[in-house]
């Protein structure tokens, strides 16, 4: 593995089998009753969060501290950048400051890979702008490896807004070096022209696919972009793109229902629908957890991987 | 002061003659002199490069309001330093180039300080707003030949269309020039949309967004007959509109930069603001396209669009920093390692592109050669062989350069600005 986590490009297919495979040993740690290991005693994580997110935060830190790392959070709002300080002076008062390991969320695209030409630490990208959320691709992998016993050959249909969703950008990566098939379904005016360069199929037509799904993944909406007009109305988005009822039920038996999170329930995904047992969003966020650990733990070469089995 | 000074056994280059030899050239009393003073300075000049000096048609110098990123004095020492003696300063300053008394004070801070000549270019809309027209004729009598709004286009065909036709009224030759990409297709963009954009996560400026605005520019100058020029060309596609215009007898000239000949979107794999610029860098097609225009005279001259910003504005998120590239201190050396040395153009057309073209679409009647006895001596010599790389410090206050680091042949060695060094030895003399 190389020393930061910037996108799903960097890892290989045995990559990505070492980090699931790590997360499994991790996973178990969350379900005792003390859940800390002290693979990362004395390092120093930051948290470094300028665009809201509760649910990544929270993650990333929650993972931190059960490896026993001191972590910061730095969040826009209480923080210099929030009072004009640039990204670049920031990265470097972290870095005389010490910091092990820089986990970023930010709405500029790029911006990870930019700290990395400022800061020594490691950089792990927790989300920037409309490019990446590697960590998020790999739970996902992990969470489909767990119900599906392997990722070679799958099935895997990412409905929705792919253009602006850094998840689909990653996951569609991701999957493609596992070797699973992947096929991007939306309104063509928020599918890239030029997906089909990742090694994905483009479909329109989200009946035609369900029948033959291992995994039916759905991206958020955001209401801006019917302001935008990507689309012309949400109740029509919802009629050709979401996961009704109807649709789930022609899902074949053993495939997945999955969504990153926050759902907007009733526009890409029925409320019924994500509450269904196929639904294993609430895994996902579980194995959040055991990935992010996973890849603190590997990129800061934490001893006592014994102890965490 | 005005030197006496002879440039012996050097390769003249003279773009409208088409005189291409190697001779004397004697310079006395700011002027080319038939024959040497007996006290002339003499400079040897073998392997050397004497041509008109350079004339951009697309410099922002960003005084006044931007100070911090360039002022006329250092921007007018760039562009010596590149070999220019005239440059056109693009009117989006601040306050904008919207009437006469900017235009006379940027043209006082250029002759206060003497490194080069500078055209103003006046506003096209008032307050560069694309709202009412600006008034033209003040401008005019002030001395601009070029109106442009640079940085976006003319918002309505309607509003260009009264532009070009109002331009008529005055004896001389008015040119519109105009930044063609639309706004609509545009809104958020970073940077050329395809592949790369998609898989960088940024937002698209598309190649039709270029298209489409040269399109309805064409279409509007064709029925008025008004004079357009189209700046900064970078798609395929708007080549073969201006070759096709040109062919029908449309009045119309374009430029392209140096960037947009040599880079394309896969500079921007990691996210380099230095190769952040509008209209954006594009694909390996379109600059073969752009290339093709310049050696066929499509594209009639090489401007630099010369686009200073602070250090701390372009070390921002990609996002966040401003597009643009300086060039005036690099576009020579670019255009002679990257096209005449793999033969993409002669060195003549080269040349050509980089003077008497765009003398002649700023009116700049002193530049640009011929190089005859008698007329100005506003020159440049240079040795095409002297290698250096892109590196600060440069005579400009800025040093975002998209070819920073690049090792380039092509080093200036003197200009002369009717026959006063302003680079002696490569070395900026004010």
């Amino acid at each position: 593995m190389n020393e930061h986590l910037l996108s799903m490009h960097d890892l290989t297919a045995g990559d990505v089998t070492k980090i699931l495979d790590t997360a499994g040993s991790f996973r178990e740690v969350g379900s005792r009753v003390i859940k800390k290991v002290p693979a990362l005693r004395g390092r120093t994580v930051v948290n470094l969060f300028l665009e809201n997110s509760t649910r990544t935060r929270i993650s990333f830190e929650l993972a931190a501290k059960r490896l026993s790392a001191d972590v910061i959070n730095f969040s826009a709002g209480g923080s210099s950048v929030a009072k004009g300080e640039s990204l670049k002076d920031t990265a470097l008062t972290l870095q005389a400051m010490g910091a092990d390991a820089i986990v970023v969320r930010h709405s500029s695209s790029g911006s990870p890979l930019q700290l990395t030409r400022w800061v020594d630490a490691h950089v792990l990208n927790a989300g920037d702008g409309t490019h990446e959320h590697p960590t998020q691709a790999l739970l996902d992998l992990y969470t489909m490896r767990e119900k599906h016993g392997r990722l070679d050959g799958l099935r895997v249909a990412i409905v929705g807004d792919v253009l602006h969703s850094r998840v689909a950008r990653s996951l569609s990566i991701g999957l493609v070096t596992v070797g699973a098939e992947v096929t991007l379904v939306g309104p063509p005016t928020l599918i890239p022209p030029e997906a089909s360069a990742w090694g994905v199929q483009v479909s329109y037509d989200l009946d035609g696919l369900i029948p033959k799904l291992d995994v039916c993944y759905m991206l958020r909406v955001q209401r801006e972009r019917q302001r935008l007009e990507y689309f012309p109305s949400m109740r029509e988005y919802a009629r050709l793109f979401g996961l009704t009822s109807e649709r789930a039920a022609m899902l074949p038996e053993t495939a997945l229902i999955m969504h990153p999170g926050p759902m907007n329930r009733g526009v890409e995904i029925d409320s019924d629908v994500a509450d269904q047992p196929a639904s294993v969003i609430e895994e996902q966020v579980t194995n959040g957890i055991a990935i992010r650990m996973a890849l603190l733990y590997l990129l800061l070469g934490g001893t006592g991987a014994g102890e965490a089995a | 002061m005005s030197e006496r000074v002879v440039f012996e056994r050097v390769r003249a280059l003279d773009p409208i003659t088409r005189v291409d030899d190697v001779r004397d050239i004697a310079v006395a009393d700011g002027v080319i002199a038939a024959e040497a003073p007996r006290d002339a300075e003499r400079v040897d000049g073998t392997g050397l490069v004497l041509a008109p000096g350079l004339v951009d048609l697309h410099t922002h110098l960003r005084e006044p309001g931007d100070e911090h990123k360039e002022t006329v004095a250092t921007g007018t020492r760039a562009a010596a330093a590149g070999g220019y003696t005239a440059v056109a300063a693009m009117a989006n300053t601040d306050p904008p180039a919207d009437n006469a008394a900017i235009v006379q004070a940027v043209r006082d801070l250029a002759a206060a300080a003497g490194s080069c000549d500078v055209f103003p270019v006046g506003a096209i809309t008032r307050g560069l707003e694309g709202a009412a027209l600006a008034e033209m004729g003040e401008m005019v009598e002030a001395g601009v030949r070029v109106f442009s709004d640079d940085g976006r286009s003319v918002p309505t065909a309607r509003l260009l269309r009264n532009a070009l036709m109002y331009a008529k009224a005055f004896p001389v030759e008015i040119v519109l020039a105009e930044h063609a990409e639309d706004a609509s297709l545009i809104e958020g963009g970073q940077m050329h949309e395809g592949a790369r954009s998609a898989s960088l996560g940024l937002a698209g400026r598309p190649a039709e967004a270029e298209e489409v605005i040269v399109a309805r520019d064409l279409a509007v100058a064709r029925a008025c007959g008004g004079r357009l020029h189209l700046c900064h060309l970078s798609s395929a596609r708007a080549v073969e509109l201006v070759r096709r215009a040109k062919a029908d007898g449309v009045r119309v000239t374009a430029e392209v930069t140096p960037h947009h000949l040599v880079g394309t979107d896969d500079d921007l794999v990691a996210y380099d603001t230095m190769k952040k610029m509008n209209p954006p860098l594009r694909t390996a097609e379109d600059r073969a396209a752009l290339r093709a225009g310049l050696a066929d005279g499509t594209i009639d001259a090489i401007a630099t669009d010369h686009a200073p910003h602070a250090v701390e504005e372009k070390d921002l998120e990609f996002d966040l920093a401003p597009p643009g590239t300086i060039g005036l201190e690099t576009a020579l050396a670019v255009v002679l390692t990257h096209l005449v040395e793999p033969g993409v153009v002669s060195l003549m057309r080269a040349i050509e592109a980089l003077t008497s073209a765009p003398a002649r679409i700023l009116g700049a009647a002193d530049h640009g050669g011929p190089l005859e006895h008698g007329r100005p001596a506003n020159l440049v010599v240079f040795d095409p062989a002297g290698e250096w790389t892109v590196e600060a410090p440069f005579a400009s206050k800025a040093r975002n350069s998209a070819f920073l680091g690049e090792r380039l042949r092509g080093r200036v060695r003197f200009t002369m600005l009717r026959g006063t060094f302003t680079v002696a030895n490569g070395k900026p003399t004010r």
